[in-house]
């Protein structure tokens, strides 16, 4: 999903977000046939939605059902109260609330620092010429056809020997975790950033080293502003990544109150699928609140092909 | 502006912002390299003190050129570089290293470790007691998840304390109770309930009387007395054979085992280099062959499928909202794209509530109460994972659509349809084309993104349903699946195939990138 999300971002071709200049029709339609012709667009819009959100919805109405059970949750919407919503964050059983806070804080600090090494990488990059610079990005492209998905097997081998000599680093450590994920910080959000970096003019950078500024100061006091946009992106995107990873979190952390979300969720809802129903449904819905709000405000920069930066070259 | 200023305010200036920011800057970079020394000093010595050369060494090195880089003036560039290439270096580099590494050895179940483990672990293992040894009153303890054996000895005050990997030996400070040591500082005694609920990790817990394994083991079958055991299995380090107590020599037979010469093999073995076994073994092996091909099968078939089928939806909405006479398209657009800014590992598991052949509202409410094993019957959890991927995959293909059309000139159309082009004309032969060059980047990255996309399908179906119990792989297996089911799936886990099959999906992903890659001239932009 974010893979092909940064795909989207980092492609110029797709600039939407034009609703003032859409493709004008012929003008000699009439008035009788535009409603014809748009109510059949909306039939199909309707159909479409239907099958967009009748999950949604459903797991919305099973949330705040006050039976609890696959089958009760059904009858959409016949009863509304909000016990498993209670049950969700009171039973020991399950501890959503670290669940959350885990996935909070692993995926935050994930995101946060990802967005310094991206961005750190992406200046060097965009602003010096050095030896092996070109072989470095071509590098950077090629080692992040290989995703760290795909190296579960070797990572759960080096977690282990790590355990041995540094236990805050090793299997079951979110510390560990984290260390995991910033391996993939490089590669494709460098490239990302790469570009954009290269979009701020080369004489703002040059004026302020007449006026006395290192290199550190350019790129923390004026490049990191200016460039402010394709950072909140590169951390959006590195924190759904993050939240949605379900294999390395699965092989890392092996403690319930160390998991994440994703983990958590899954082993809680394998254990009595049909019972546990409503209390998982309420867990989403909370789970996924902040991300679609995040992604909804985040389409905008996705979609316009990331427009919206400060300084044009 | 008069020439007095500006002769006079550059100097002040730059030696105002220049001195406090070069203090401050400096204060702050010498901080934080002294902590950075400090952590990787403090590595150094903990990989040393277990005997960890290579981490040792490699921390050595990084702290070397950490400090190089940063205390020098120049190589600016990998003062910024750093910090990023050295997670990218142990944590993506390394790794894959190590994923080819392993795809070339026997590493799994029964092979894990090294040699002389397998050795202690084979003469630990075959061993019986010795008819005339005494029987000691036994205290488990426990400290960070090993458990430990408390003996009391023969000298005064002291104890006898062993693990699996420690051999007993003398400790000053046991808690005794009469002349039984029953506890020692900063250990946990183990209670009989506890004893009890770890039953079987002490049965096999065989604590050696000393460094040589001919002293014999110690062992408990009741957790309250404990016996000497020794090996009935002799190890000859000159002719590097075992000897088993009938006389049968077991020698090394070169992948990882002692066999004899009828071919009976010990376990453990350990893990050895084979070459190409792993990836001829797919070929070869009879019972992976099938569950291979028909996996690679249904993972091109699904990533392709979803792809097109995506594309196809997502590209017909985009035509029919992306028009004037539809009102409020933003809302709808904010709608439409709900399930894909829903958590991708929620949505699969909602699905496998909606899908539930009992309860599911899908057969409950849609199919009024029919009993349709939507994940249970090979074909149609095929056609399931397919459709929930859709679902989670078409709005990201309504958004780029959407915005492909929208940059698209109005012109095109218009001389199009000035030369008497209907509306399927104009979108074979203008818009669809047009689209394509724009979109095929973003299609062929969705196709090898689909590809390994490991949630959609093991948080719906966990690859399965298995057709045989044995099966080794299920009806909706993916590679990435199937190797997740060979590495941590069950009793047989192994690890160098898995590696292998990995390998094999880095291949074909990154081939079919570097076309993608040729095709969008990414690699010409870069200059």
């Amino acid at each position: 999903m974010t893979a092909t999300a940064v795909q989207a971002a980092s492609s110029p071709p797709p600039k939407a977000g034009r609703e003032t200049r859409p493709v004008r029709s012929a003008p000699d339609v009439n008035a009788g046939r535009r409603a014809v012709q748009a109510s059949w667009r909306y039939l199909i819009a309707a159909v479409a939605l239907v099958f967009a959100l009748f999950p949604i919805v459903f797991i919305i109405s099973a949330s705040l059902n006050p039976l609890g059970s696959l089958t009760s949750s059904n009858a959409l919407f016949s009863a509304v109260d909000a016990g498993s919503y209670v049950d969700l964050l009171s039973d020991p059983a399950h501890p959503y609330a670290r669940w959350f806070g885990n996935s909070m804080m692993i995926g935050g600090v994930t995101a946060v620092a990802t967005v310094f090494l991206g961005a750190c990488a992406a200046y060097a990059f965009s602003r010096f010429r050095f030896k092996g610079r070109r072989g470095g990005l071509l590098t950077l492209i090629l080692l992040q056809m290989f995703p760290q998905t795909l190296a579960y097997v070797a990572i759960f081998l080096l977690l282990t020997t790590l355990k041995d000599v540094f236990p805050i680093l090793g299997l079951d450590s979110q510390i560990g975790l984290i260390m995991v994920y910033l391996g993939g910080a490089l590669g494709v959000n460098t490239y990302l950033m790469y570009g954009f970096f290269s979009s701020v003019p080369m004489s703002i950078d040059e004026s302020a080293k007449i006026d006395g500024a290192s290199h550190a100061r350019v790129f923390f006091s004026i490049i990191l502003r200016l460039v402010a946009p394709i950072l909140a992106v590169v951390a959006l995107l590195s924190f759904i990544g993050t939240l949605n990873d379900f294999v390395i979190a699965s092989v890392v952390l092996t403690t319930p109150g160390k998991q994440t979300l994703a983990v958590g969720l899954y082993q809680f809802i394998s254990q009595n699928f049909s019972q546990n129903w409503g209390v998982f449904a309420a867990g989403a819905v909370l789970a996924a609140i902040p991300v679609v709000l995040i992604f909804l405000f985040l389409q905008k920069y996705i979609v316009s092909g990331l427009t919206a930066g400060a300084v044009k070259g | 502006m008069t020439g007095q200023s500006l002769t006079e305010a550059p100097p002040r200036r730059r030696r105002e912002s220049h001195a406090t920011a070069w203090v401050r800057g400096f204060a702050l970079k010498l901080i934080l390299l002294c902590a950075v020394n400090a952590l990787g000093l403090y590595g150094v010595i903990a990989a040393v003190a277990v005997k960890s050369w290579a981490i040792a060494a490699f921390l050595a090195v990084a702290l070397a050129v950490v400090d190089v880089c940063y205390f020098s003036k120049r190589m600016i560039p990998a003062k910024y570089l750093i910090p990023g290439l050295l997670f990218l270096l142990v944590y993506q580099v390394f790794v894959i290293l190590y994923t080819g590494y392993a795809a070339f050895t026997n590493y799994g179940d029964g092979h894990n470790s090294n040699k002389q483990d397998a050795i202690d672990a084979i003469l630990g293992r075959g061993s019986e007691r010795l008819p005339d040894s005494l029987s000691a009153p036994v205290s488990i303890l426990e400290r960070d998840g090993e458990l430990y054996f408390l003996l009391p000895s023969d000298q005064a005050g002291q104890a006898l304390l062993g693990s699996a990997t420690t051999p007993l030996h003398l400790v000053d400070d046991a808690v005794f109770e009469g002349s039984q040591p029953t506890g020692l500082p900063g250990y946990t005694t183990l209670e009989a309930r506890q004893i009890l609920a770890q039953q079987s990790e002490i049965g096999n817990l065989a604590v050696p009387r000393s460094e040589n394994p001919a002293d014999g083991f110690v062992r408990t079958t009741d957790g309250m007395n404990a016996y000497t055991y020794v090996s009935t299995m002799a190890y000859d380090p000159t002719a590097d054979t075992i000897t088993a107590a009938d006389g049968t020599i077991y020698s090394d037979n070169g992948q990882g085992n002692y066999a004899s010469e009828a071919g009976e093999r010990l376990e453990p073995g350990w893990k050895v280099t084979v070459g190409f076994s792993n990836f001829t073994s797919i070929i070869t092996n009879k019972s992976l062959r099938g569950p291979f091909f028909g996996v690679l099968v249904w993972t091109f078939a699904y990533a392709i499928l979803t792809v097109v089928i995506a594309f196809a939806l997502g590209l017909s909405m985009a035509l029919v909202l992306n028009h004037p006479t539809v009102k409020g398209r933003r809302i709808l657009r904010a709608l439409l794209i709900l399930p894909y800014a829903f958590p991708a590992f929620l949505s699969a598991m909602v699905w496998q509530g909606l899908l539930n052949s009992k309860y599911g509202f899908i057969n409950q409410v849609i199919f009024g109460g029919a009993d349709i094993h939507w994940l249970e019957s090979p074909w149609l959890a095929r056609l399931s994972v397919l459709v929930v991927n859709v679902w989670m995959a078409y709005p990201y293909m309504f958004l780029v659509s959407t915005g492909a059309i929208q940059s698209m000139p109005p012109e095109l159309e218009e001389a199009a349809r000035v030369d008497g082009a209907g509306w399927m004309r104009v979108f074979w032969s203008v818009k669809l084309p047009l689209l394509l060059v724009s979109l095929a980047p973003l299609l062929i990255s969705s196709f090898s993104m689909n590809f390994n996309n490991f949630n959609s399908i093991y948080l719906l179906t966990e690859g399965g349903p298995l057709e045989n119990p044995t099966d080794m792989a299920g009806s909706t297996d993916i590679l990435i699946s199937f190797v997740y089911r060979l590495a941590f799936g069950g009793v047989n886990r192994q690890y160098g195939l898995a590696c292998a099959i990995s390998l094999l999906i880095f291949i074909i992903v990154a081939g079919i990138s570097a076309y993608s890659y040729r095709k969008t001239k990414v690699l010409e932009e870069m200059n």
